[in-house]
């Protein structure tokens, strides 16, 4: 272990869409920046929040709407569909077991894998509002922040993705 | 220093995790030290090639046989 402390490069990926094959995307990139010494930032918002979702039913106080909203958007990594080829959730299935065949990691193992590599997941709270989402429907150990958090890491980065 | 070479096995291992695998490696080895990873995946050559020059070792050999690569790359 060296006491020197060297600046490191960083990534930071901004995912919007809620769509599975993207945001699987998202999460390889993120993983392998984070092989690459990175730090990396992963912003949520929009859609993209649903990902970190949990599977669960979570019991939170809200108004009609927000709550509507709520069952209506997919709960956590494992309901996303396809951007493409979705096929009222047979596209979904068809790709996890392809994955599978190729060895390929599922969406939550990659976003197990980039909370052990120390990937910041940061949602944006003023999309959480809007989408009627609370801090308790999100897994847990993430950040919260708007835009100006993120482009603090970005101007210090040299890869920023929009997904 | 430990002269030990540490293997790194990513064979059937999809993308990204051969690279993931060998920075877990190269974070717990020393400074000098050799790292061997082996690969089966196709792009792997330039994946590594690029991931040591991008964070800095040095690719001391690589090869490939019956669609298994080897990278030997030295912890700087």
């Amino acid at each position: 272990m060296t006491a020197l402390t060297v600046e490191k490069e960083r990534t930071t990926i901004v995912l919007f869409s809620g769509d599975l094959d993207k945001a699987i995307a998202a999460f390889i990139i993120a993983n392998g920046a984070a092989a690459y010494d990175h730090e990396v930032t992963i912003f949520f918002t929009f859609w993209g929040l649903n990902t970190m979702r949990k599977d669960e039913v979570v019991k939170t106080d809200k108004g009609m709407l927000e709550k509507m909203f709520g069952w209506m958007m997919p709960r956590g990594p494992r309901k996303l569909g396809l951007s493409k080829m979705n096929m009222a959730g047979m596209g979904p299935k068809m790709i996890k077991h392809v994955m599978k065949k190729h060895n390929a990691l599922t969406l939550p193992q990659l976003i197990e894998l980039a909370q052990e590599q120390g990937v910041k997941l940061v949602a944006c709270t003023m999309t959480m509002d809007l989408l009627g989402l609370q801090k308790e429907e999100l897994i847990d150990g993430m950040e919260y922040a708007g835009v100006a958090a993120y482009l603090g890491d970005a101007t210090e980065a040299k890869v920023n993705l929009f997904i | 220093m430990k002269a030990d070479v540490v293997v790194v096995d990513t064979k059937g291992l999809a993308c990204p995790m051969p690279i993931v695998k060998a920075k877990k490696a190269l974070d717990s080895m020393e400074t000098g030290q050799i790292m061997k990873v082996l690969s089966t995946d196709k792009g792997s050559l330039n994946d590594f090639q690029a991931w040591v020059r991008g964070t800095k070792h040095e690719l001391v050999q690589h090869e490939e046989k019956d669609g298994v690569f080897t990278f030997y790359v030295k912890k700087q």
